[in-house]
């Protein structure tokens, strides 16, 4: 026997479309006026300023970096210490997030004076005349042990051979650090495996392992972050117009109108709940509001095309039957589809780090009235759109306006109006 | 439905296998030791899917070129040139300055042979480029704005070229170096994957290197103050102060141009900057270098590092021509706009020249490799940085994948549990169109990146949409009373037109996403673009192809497992 979430499900959806209405109107003025009062939480893609992500070797106190970026000159209000929201893995527990605008005139000079300010505070584990393992690179390391040269490498080895060695070793320390999440607490810790033993000494006494790695960076200057944005308000516009001119080939044009009506919805209460909840947004944000106009798309489709569909079979039912039962024989389908992609994106939400965290959020919401808007608001508005028509055609009197029926003579009766 | 089971079936395998081969070996002829273990297989897919910076780490770095610059240093080069024409033919000057990027003024003493200027000017300015208009003693000269454009374009190819030829100093691994945003913003965009010292790259890269070599006005001489060498210079216009870095007046070049070894005081760091009085006039300038590199001062070829330089043959006539006729006058070694050090000239140099100062051996190195390069155009500013560390690139990697996977299987279990046996069909057609969707990026070269997984997600989410449509729609068919193989070639029929609307509408918009869109938004197009055309077919043709198959099993088919 079949499994079925809904046995010939007969609700009365468009029934309730006042109250749907209201309730979409009421988030939507909510998130409206927090969107114009409060503004968003805009994030240094958007804002410009800079994002790093600095991982210790321990899980560091907050109090403590915000004490060194204030004696490096930061105003403790302007500089937003944040860490990740899971605490799974060491690597999450030793992270933080360092946020700030640019006070700098260089783009990228407040990394260099974050970065500095950290290392004069957290200095104790890294003497001046060593290197600081845990932010140089290969490169510089290899340098400075071959200009040490512990192993007296350079008088035994052929020329040139001693620089290639001291290089693969400091290759392998990095490669050991960058699998370890970015540190390293103890230079005892790395295997030597393949190594002169003595290279450890050599190590010690060129490098010690300072307290932190700034593992990302993002940089973003003011110009740049505007223009990402408007962009991409741009391109969504544009591609909003195209999906209706397409809907309105394939259907009608009231039908392209009700669809993207649905989808600005969508996204007006996406972007409400963001800055109602003063959720971050980055850049993967747009990328989740791209998805989600394809999902708000797609699910009113399905809709319309059962009317569509539904109509050419029955010409006598009335629309608002019709557009009924369209929405319940989908109603399945509408469900299974929605609750299987919202329990994936959940698993990003839950799972997905840090970094998917915006774009994971959106799409979660998304998802969620992208759904909704397909029954609540894309299918009264179309079935409130034909309604009007008809009643500007009074003269239409052989067939009652409740029972006015297919969209093909709604749409023939409209268009002769003029020569009655 | 049942017909054409086996050729459909043949078609589907030789597109699963043209896929496998393409994500799992690529564009070229299989090898013996293609499969040979795991790892091998995972390198392979490795070098296949190429991942964006994001998600493998590495620095993306966008700057702009301030193009401007060098059409002001043009018009400020054409006021010099100008007044030096004019001296020429016995027109006396009394100001010539730039107006502003394109525009300079010159005031002459004699109004009556203004028109005399403004031709003799243009000819040396170039009729085409400029345009100039009399009033009174004043001739205004612009340059044309086309003109303008051009010269700002070139100075952004030539800063181009610098940068390639710095970061090939590097040694980088695949960097890309291309044109950013729209025409006039000069903006370039460097994706620089896996660097081991990103701001030692960056810093090199945007280094200025107006490397001059110009005469120290009369006596040795330094000021304590800028105001106190104003004083001295007076009004004359041949010379300038200049701040000093190395005040070690003592050092000295033998005839080879290698300082006479001294004792050599290095400059307190914490000392008050003093000023130089030196030509305005350079001896030889960058472009007159053929070579430079780093070397080190002490006898055991450590530490005291400086800059070694190689003048070009006709560089290294006018520099000995010079240093023969000013034996025991000062050499001021000028590096954008500061006196690196200012030895006094012993004997004749002809080619060879040293800059010392305080250099690491780092730091020695890179200015020689910028020296090298060439002086940029116009100086370099950056506009944004996104810098990932190999590590986080790993990280998100892997939870990225962990959770899709974990959605994934969530959703099979699903679609086996409710549908049974027509969901294994679903499974089989969601897999095919993965790795169709694989297949695809690399055939075209995609790259993937972050959004672009939001791409897969959403392709999945149709795919398995596209399944729910036609197994609801043949439930339908059924539960009106169809017999089996009607109710399954209906529900096909009629879930179609459904399955043709949604997808072409996503391909409508991804599209204008692809053509109009920038970094991320085109990484999504990319992914979602390839998903959709693998559905299409995985969820039409190949699952149709399967249904096929089980009903043709039986001559009636009286039951169907959905």
């Amino acid at each position: 026997m079949m499994i079925e979430l809904f046995r010939n499900p007969n609700y009365d959806f468009l029934g309730k479309a006042k109250y749907f209405i209201a309730f979409s109107a009421i988030v939507m003025t909510a998130g409206c006026i927090s969107m114009v009062t409060r503004g968003f939480n805009l994030g240094v893609d958007f804002a410009g300023g800079t994002k790093l992500t600095a991982r210790f070797v321990a899980p560091p106190d907050e109090n403590q970096i915000r004490e060194a970026l204030r004696k490096g000159g930061y105003a403790p209000d302007k500089i937003v210490i944040q860490r990740t929201g899971r605490q799974l893995s060491q690597s999450d527990r030793n992270e933080v997030f360092i946020n700030t605008p640019q006070t700098e005139t260089d783009v990228d000079g407040d990394k260099r004076k974050i970065t500095e300010a950290l290392q004069q505070h957290y200095g104790a584990a890294a003497p001046p005349d060593k290197l600081d393992i845990n932010l140089v690179g290969a490169s510089a390391l290899a340098d400075r042990l071959a200009e040490r040269d512990a192993l007296d490498l350079k008088r035994t080895l052929p020329p040139g051979e001693a620089e290639k060695e001291y290089r693969r070793f400091a290759d392998h320390v990095m490669q050991i650090r960058d699998a370890a999440g970015g540190t390293l607490a103890d230079l005892k810790a790395i295997p030597l495996t393949g190594f002169d033993p003595k290279m450890a000494e050599a190590l010690e006494q060129a490098a010690a392992a300072g307290a932190f790695n700034i593992v990302s960076a993002e940089i973003v200057g003011p110009q740049v972050g505007k223009d990402l944005r408007n962009r991409a308000i741009v391109v969504t516009i544009v591609a909003c117009i195209g999906m209706l001119f397409f809907i309105a080939f394939r259907f009608e044009w009231i039908y392209g109108v009700a669809a993207v009506i649905a989808v600005i919805h969508d996204v007006l209460i996406t972007l409400g709940l963001f800055s109602l909840f003063q959720w971050e947004i980055s850049l993967t944000f747009i990328a989740a509001m791209l998805t989600l106009v394809g999902y708000s798309m797609n699910d009113t489709i399905v809709i319309f095309d059962r009317i569509r569909e539904q109509l050419a079979q029955r010409r006598r039912d009335d629309l608002a039957t019709v557009t009924n039962e369209a929405i319940n024989q989908t109603l399945s389908r509408t469900v299974i589809t929605s609750g299987l992609t919202l329990l994936s994106v959940l698993a990003l939400v839950l799972f997905g780090g840090e970094v998917l965290k915006s774009f994971s959020l959106a799409l979660l919401i998304g998802i969620l009235f992208g759904t909704y808007s397909s029954i609540a608001i894309a299918s009264p508005v179309l079935l409130w759109w034909k309604r009007y028509l008809e009643r500007r055609q009074p003269a239409a009197a052989e067939a009652p306006p409740a029972r006015a029926g297919g969209e093909k003579r709604a749409g023939q009766r409209a268009k002769s109006a003029p020569t009655r | 439905m049942r017909e054409n089971v086996l050729q459909r079936a043949i078609v589907i395998l030789v597109v699963t296998l043209g896929c496998l081969y393409v994500t799992l070996i690529g564009w070229r002829s299989p090898r013996l030791d293609d499969f040979k273990s795991l790892d091998q297989i995972k390198r392979n897919l490795a070098a296949n899917i190429k991942l964006g910076l994001d998600l493998k780490g590495g620095s993306h770095l966008v700057m702009q070129v301030m193009a401007d610059e060098a059409v002001q240093k043009m018009t400020d080069d054409n006021v010099e040139k100008a007044r030096a024409i004019l001296e020429n033919i016995g027109i006396s000057v009394k100001e010539a300055k730039r107006l502003s990027a394109t525009q300079l003024a010159i005031a002459i003493a004699d109004a009556g042979r203004a028109g005399e200027a403004r031709d003799k000017l243009l000819e040396d300015f170039g009729k085409s480029e400029w345009t100039a208009s009399v009033s009174g003693d004043t001739l205004t000269f612009t340059l044309s704005e086309r003109v303008a454009q051009e010269y700002r374009r070139r100075a952004v190819e030539q800063a181009m070229l610098i940068i390639e030829s710095r970061i090939n100093a590097f040694g980088v691994a695949e960097p890309t170096l291309q044109r950013y945003g729209a025409e006039q913003s000069h903006q370039i965009l460097l994706q620089l994957p896996g660097v081991d010292d990103p701001e030692r790259v960056k810093k090199t890269l945007v280094l200025e290197s107006n490397l001059e070599l110009r005469p120290v006005d009369g006596a040795y001489r330094t000021y304590a103050t800028l105001e106190e060498a104003r004083l001295a210079i007076g009004g004359r216009t041949d010379v300038e102060a200049l701040p000093l870095d190395e005040r070690d007046d003592d050092e000295t070049l033998d005839e080879d141009g290698q300082p006479l070894p001294k004792r050599r005081a290095q400059p307190k760091p914490d000392a008050p900057t003093q000023f130089l009085l030196v030509s305005k006039t350079p001896i030889v300038v960058g472009k007159d270098l053929r070579d430079a590199f780093a070397s080190s001062g002490s006898l055991d070829g450590e530490g005291d590092y400086r800059i070694v330089f190689k003048l070009k043959d006709e560089g290294a006539k006018k520099f000995g021509d010079w240093t023969g006729q000013n034996i025991g006058k000062g050499l001021a070694i000028v590096l954008n706009g500061r006196v690196k050090s200012a030895p006094t000239i012993r004997g004749q140099i002809r080619e060879t020249g040293e800059i010392t100062g305080n250099f690491t051996k780092a730091s020695a190195e890179d200015l020689a490799l910028v020296l090298r390069s060439g002086a940029l155009p116009a100086r370099i500013v950056y506009l944004e940085e996104r810098t990932v560390g190999p590590s986080l690139g790993a990280d998100s990697i892997r939870q990225g994948v962990a959770a899709s996977i974990a959605g994934l299987l969530f959703i099979l279990l699903f679609m086996v549990a409710y549908y049974r046996l027509s969901g294994v069909n679903a499974i089989i057609s969601l897999i095919l169109n993965l790795v169709m969707l694989l297949a695809v990026m690399v055939m075209f070269g995609a790259v993937l990146t972050l959004p672009g997984i939001a791409g897969v997600i959403l392709t999945i989410g149709m795919a398995v949409d596209s399944n729910v449509l036609i197994f609801e729609r043949i439930r339908e068919e059924l539960k009106a009373g169809k017999p089996v193989l009607n109710a399954v070639e209906l529900g096909f029929d009629k879930a179609f037109v459904t399955i043709l609307d949604t997808h072409v509408t996503t391909v409508v918009s991804s599209l204008i996403l692809f053509v109009f869109g920038t970094g991320p938004i085109r990484g999504f197009a990319v992914t979602l673009l390839a998903g959709l055309l693998a559905n299409i077919f995985t969820a039409t043709f190949v699952s149709k192809t399967m249904f096929g198959y089980v009903l043709s099993r039986s001559e009636r088919p009286s039951e169907l497992s959905i």
